[in-house]
């Protein structure tokens, strides 16, 4: 392997801690979400075209700066008030804590559309370019530069404030970008379309955003249980996929390839986070589920009891019939396969479209002995689904009968 | 900035409306009565429109205009009136317009 990917992780890194920042000032300098966006992107492309000939520069902050109030000078010329505001603007600018919060709750602001939100997220927050975002979702460049470009629109044209949300309406709000930040996760680890498996980049820029908003939000024990649910997932990562790419179940992985030191941060940041808020929420409680299977020695030392107590707890705070799919699973550990068939009964209308419904049905027929039944369960599971590796996984379990 | 709210009837909150007992609906319109007042500082200007059925519509782009019955979607919501304020910016209009007390739909656009 030649150098050049990890010459672009590092690129990519860069780019990523300092363009949110330069947003973040400049949006609260010109108050233009707009313009100050455009300036930051043409910054970010020139580094990345000149920096792989030249090298990162010792400062990178200062440099896309320099860039960004340059491009600024030249083009705002008919604006003469953000002219006359990057003037005076001298290095360093001031990056205050709450700019950025600002930025990515006006990213994630609920009058977007979430497709919208993700890409502006992606885009302001972590500096990555439309075809990049692209590339990630397997989407046309031109689908994700239209919808920044509306969504840029839509913040300007319909007042959408750039200020972190009062007290009051903090919780639906910050409920909204852990959303985002969620679904980028979950996009980048199982994704749902035909081309690829998963996308790693995805992942990276989702935990990054989750361990920006600890640090930036102390007091907000979701973001921490999100951050620690994303990283009890990676460290799990290299068991996931054999050496043929193929999708390995929670049961057959080989967890000597497990991060055994991120799992034991991970779930300290977890009990961390428990005790000092005692305040539980959805992303918490997947997390701790997760951490009962990541410290589990073997399948069979799982502690399903306790899976099962969380399911309940995290059912009640956030009630889904995903969520009661998954409880179902860990019933049959605790209760047998009959009892979970018996729960599964309830949630056929609601999941019928969802592929893991039907391959966990197909489990439960197969352990009971109705294999015929078990069949079609995979066959209509394999139907449904678009990934790749799911898609010969459920193959792989057909051939066997 | 300035907003109008529009305000969204569905065919099941007219039929709520017109279940209810003569007490239940003044106490409704009370209720309407008391967020206009709550936010009389914001609100520029309102209308309340009469029923769906006894809208108009024309069509200007067929040559001739063309005069027909009825709002200009046939649907199970129909806008059936309007406010406009004037406030800081989206989520002050967001936080005036959730505790509406009336028909189950807000339509929030900035005025251009």
């Amino acid at each position: 392997m030649s150098d050049a990917p990890d010459g672009r992780e590092v690129l990519a890194r860069v780019v990523r801690e300092h363009a949110g920042r330069l947003a973040a000032s400049l949006v609260s300098l010109l108050g233009d979400f707009s313009a100050a966006e455009d300036l930051v992107q043409d910054a970010v492309e020139t580094a990345l075209r000149r920096w792989p000939v030249e090298g990162v520069p010792d400062r990178p902050d200062a440099w896309l700066f320099t860039v960004a109030r340059r491009r600024g000078l030249d083009v705002l010329r008919r604006e003469s008030n953000y002219r006359a505001k990057l003037a005076r603007l001298t290095w360093p600018v001031p990056a205050e804590r709450d700019d950025r919060l600002r930025l990515i709750f006006t990213c994630c602001h609920p009058a977007l559309s979430r497709p919208a939100q993700i890409a502006l997220t992606l885009r302001v927050v972590c500096g990555l370019s439309a075809a990049q975002i692209a590339a990630a979702f397997v989407v046309p460049e031109s689908t994700v530069a239209q919808r920044i470009t509306r969504a840029k629109r839509k913040i300007g044209e319909a007042g959408i404030p750039y200020r972190v949300p009062p007290e009051e309406e903090l919780p639906g709000r910050l409920g909204e970008v852990l959303a985002v930040v969620y679904l980028l996760f979950n996009e980048g680890y199982l994704s749902t379309t035909a081309e690829r498996a998963q996308a790693p980049d995805l992942v990276e820029e989702a935990e990054w955003l989750a361990a920006l908003l600890v640090n930036l939000m102390p007091k907000e024990p979701e973001a921490a249980g999100l951050l620690a649910l994303i990283r009890l997932h990676r460290a799990r990562g290299a068991a996931r996929f054999d050496g043929r790419g193929r999708l390995v179940l929670l049961a057959d992985q080989d967890r000597s390839l497990w991060d055994r030191d991120a799992i034991a941060a991970a779930t300290a940041l977890l009990t961390r986070t428990a005790r000092a808020h005692r305040r539980p929420g959805p992303y918490q409680l997947q997390a701790a589920i997760v951490a009962c299977h990541a410290e589990a020695a073997s399948f069979a030392e799982t502690d399903w009891a306790q899976i099962l107590v969380l399911y309940d707890m995290l059912l009640h705070v956030a009630p889904s019939p995903v969520t009661r799919l998954h409880r179902a699973v860990a019933l049959r550990h605790v209760r047998g396969p009959e009892a979970a068939l018996a729960e599964l009964d309830d949630l056929g209308s609601a999941l019928e479209r969802y592929p893991l419904f039907h391959a966990t049905r197909a489990e439960l027929l197969r352990d009971l002995g109705r294999d015929d039944e078990a069949r079609r369960a995979d066959e209509r599971a394999l139907r449904l689904t678009a990934n790749p590796a799911q898609q010969e996984l459920l193959e792989r379990r057909l051939g066997w009968d | 900035m300035k907003y109008v709210l529009m305000f969204v009837e569905t065919e099941q909150f007219a039929q709520k409306l017109e279940a209810m007992g003569e007490l239940e609906r003044q106490d409704a319109y009370e209720a309407v009565g008391r967020w206009f007042a709550e936010h009389a500082d914001k609100i520029t200007h309102h209308t309340h429109l009469a029923p769906v059925h006894t809208a108009t519509t024309m069509r200007l782009d067929q040559g001739e205009p063309v005069v027909t019955d009825g709002p200009f979607v046939e649907g199970k919501e129909v806008v059936s009136g309007f406010a406009e304020i004037e406030v800081a910016d989206l989520d002050e209009a967001l936080r005036v317009a959730r505790s509406w007390p009336a028909c189950p739909i807000v339509e929030i656009r900035p005025v251009a």
